[in-house]
């Protein structure tokens, strides 16, 4: 019913203890997400309303089984996090926390890779699978199970986006934020390729902005080897040349990175691409 | 947070990479005075964050000190790209024999570093990437590695340069890394690389993208912050963590979340509106960050009507809701406001806006369509 999440998942939180990782992994509990241990150093043995908490991610997999993890530590050690949580075997990383040093992100992938896991974000609203689990900070309510996959790089826009089509009674398969950072574990081609593979997505619905360019790379990708169809958005038509638009990864420099590329590549990939976010459940409900 | 030139060869020097003797001047009489120090011909140069600085006429040659006051004084205080320009860098001339370029950019994608060099220098790189692409060099730089010297002896050959040059430039850009690594630069460059006529390399030009993430770590550069020329609107939007953006429209715009505040700006647009400003009030804003984002807002004279769109998660509408009326007690304004809040305490936040008879709007479009109706209109003030 979906790609990369569902409610086998086996969720460890890390940073548990903070502010922002209690309170979400409350939330995450109360949508139905197994949510099977916590880590935050220095507080093992310690319990969050029935929820273990370790020291360690190791401990924590080798107690738990935990194959998933989701990040709330503060920017300065999220890089650590997201290491420790790839050595010790987690299958799916996912990063929420906001801030993280580009170069420091670059090794971080690259070890990430190397231990064959995958990383989501960071600076990601996370991902949910309606109706089963969600890893991150989105509202589940505004979500209902269906056929379209959402991949995005952003957060809010994403839940205007699922929002317009539930109103419309269009479910999602899975809805995944990729994040609004310079690099990311997760490319747009990354997830394409997984709802390209999954039998309950039948359209996929991908929201792009400035900067970068990793939505001309899923154009590509999509003329090449997708056969499900692929409706698009893209923000930042309106945004001026070399300044960053709030996410790190939207500025445009240079010749690179503007909105109008982006939408003349998809569109020539045979993607739709609507004019504005409410749109898209418009175009989606003429396609089901 | 891009650097300027001297700040980019400043560090460029402490990393080992020659750089012209040369010092900073907010006077002309400064510039004579650094010009006399020097001796022999200068070159006075804006120190402003955009390019194009040569076409404006904002540098110049100087053959004497005198000279040299009369290009600073032509120089400061003119306008290039619309900054204003404060500073020059009073710099020696160079014998220049041919001109490189060499830098370190952030391959996004690729989630790499590359070093790419070229012998076209002196022009716009990405003019010689677009008409002849076999002229760069590249080197991708492997992130656990490092950039090794191999690779530089590598791209040396590929732009044909000079044997006797081939240890001083592995040297420049092995410095090169050091100084993009060490200040969490996510661009360094050198444009041009000059090769001098007695046969040696020099960084006549220098440019590094700082990522402001980085900058927790890095407080020479956070700094170095305070010699931005940062509007006072934009100074205040940082100091309350808003991310804040002016831009040339009369069409307010606060959001949250930084992909839906683009999405409401383009929107003002396809209603036939204009954006007077990007700004992200972030996740979960209180009342009092709400309320400095719209005093910013209704501090731009441009501003004709105002777009609010929350989609409330982890922000809560009532919280906004008493923000926008915080601001309105603080500053009143006549300025028409549509705001659209949706999701976490909606109902809440719709009552205590219900009350001083703001626009209300149900969806992104019907309040974008609103708020360019009430902009050129110019009329329907809240009554607060």
């Amino acid at each position: 019913m979906s790609i990369l999440l569902d409610n086998r998942s086996r969720v460890v939180v890390q940073g548990i203890t903070g502010r922002e990782g209690s309170f979400h992994t409350l939330q995450m509990v109360e949508y139905g997400t197994q949510v099977v241990a916590g880590v935050t150093p220095g507080k093992g043995g310690e319990w969050l309303e029935g929820i273990p908490i370790f020291d360690t991610v190791a401990a924590a997999v080798e107690a738990t089984g935990a194959d998933t993890s989701a990040i709330f530590v503060p920017a300065p050690y999220a890089a650590d996090a997201i290491m420790e949580a790839a050595a010790a075997g987690i299958q799916l990383i996912v990063c929420i926390t906001e801030g993280i040093p580009a170069l420091d992100m670059l090794k971080v992938v690259a070890f990430v890779r190397s231990r064959g896991a995958r990383l989501i974000g960071p600076n990601c609203p996370g991902l949910i699978t309606p109706g089963q689990a969600k890893v991150g900070i989105m509202p589940g309510h505004i979500h209902r199970p269906g056929p379209v996959g959402v991949v995005s790089r952003s957060g809010t826009l994403t839940y205007e986006v699922v929002y317009s089509l539930t109103q419309r009674g269009i479910g999602q398969s899975t809805a995944v934020g990729i994040g609004g950072d310079m690099i990311i574990g997760s490319s747009f081609v990354d997830i394409l390729e997984l709802f390209e593979r999954d039998p309950y997505t039948d359209i996929v619905v991908m929201i792009g902005e400035i900067g970068g360019n990793e939505e001309e790379i899923a154009a590509e990708y999509v003329a090449g080897h997708m056969t499900k169809p692929v409706v698009a958005f893209i923000a930042g038509l309106t945004a001026p040349e070399g300044k960053r638009m709030g996410h790190a990864g939207a500025i445009i420099a240079g010749r690179s990175g503007g909105a109008k590329e982006k939408i003349a590549r998809l569109k020539e990939a045979g993607v739709r691409v609507a004019e504005h976010p409410e749109q898209i459940a418009d175009i989606v409900a003429g396609m089901l | 947070m891009n650097l300027y030139e001297f700040q980019s060869k400043q560090i460029f020097a402490k990393h080992g990479i020659p750089i012209p003797k040369g010092e900073l001047a907010q006077t002309p009489e400064e510039a004579e005075e650094i010009a006399a120090r020097l001796g022999g011909r200068v070159v006075v140069k804006a120190q402003v964050l955009a390019g194009g600085r040569g076409k404006a006429g904002g540098i110049r040659l100087a053959e004497t000190p005198a000279e040299a006051r009369a290009a600073a004084e032509a120089i400061l205080g003119m306008q290039i790209k619309g900054l204003t320009v404060r500073r020059v860098l009073v710099d020696q001339a160079a014998d220049i024999a041919q001109e490189l370029y060499l830098g370190i950019v952030l391959d996004r994608a690729g989630r790499r570093l590359v070093l790419m060099a070229s012998a076209a220098g002196g022009v716009d790189i990405e003019e010689v990437a677009a008409a002849a692409p076999e002229k760069i060099a590249r080197a991708e730089i492997d992130p656990l590695l490092g950039l090794q010297p191999y690779q530089m002896r590598q791209v040396a050959c590929d732009i044909e340069l000079d044997r006797a040059l081939l240890t001083q430039f592995t040297r420049i850009g092995l410095g090169l890394y050091e100084a993009l690594m060490r200040s969490d630069a996510t661009l360094a460059e050198i444009n041009p690389l000059a090769v001098t006529a007695g046969g040696e390399l020099l960084a006549l030009d220098g440019k590094m993208v700082v990522d402001d993430n980085g900058l927790y770590r890095q407080p020479e550069l956070a700094r170095a912050r305070e010699m931005l020329e940062e509007s006072p609107a934009e100074r205040e939007a940082r100091q309350y963590g808003l991310s804040y953006v002016k831009l040339d429209g009369y069409i307010g715009c606060m959001v949250n979340g930084a992909g839906l505040a683009m999405a409401t700006m383009d929107m003002t647009k396809l209603f036939g509106g204009a954006p007077a400003n990007f700004l992200d009030i972030g996740g979960g804003a209180r009342a009092d960050r709400v309320a400095a984002a719209l005093r910013i807002i209704l501090a731009d004279p441009n501003v004709r009507a105002v777009l609010i769109n929350i989609f409330g998660g982890i922000t809560r509408c009532d919280e906004v809701a008493r923000g926008i009326l915080e601001a309105f007690a603080q500053v009143p304004s006549k300025v028409p406001v549509v705001v659209r809040l949706i999701g976490t305490n909606e109902e809440e936040g719709r009552r205590l806006l219900a009350e001083a008879n703001f626009i209300t709007a149900r969806t992104l479009s019907e309040a974008a369509r609103r708020a360019v109706e009430a902009a050129q209109a110019g009329t329907a003030a809240p009554a607060v």
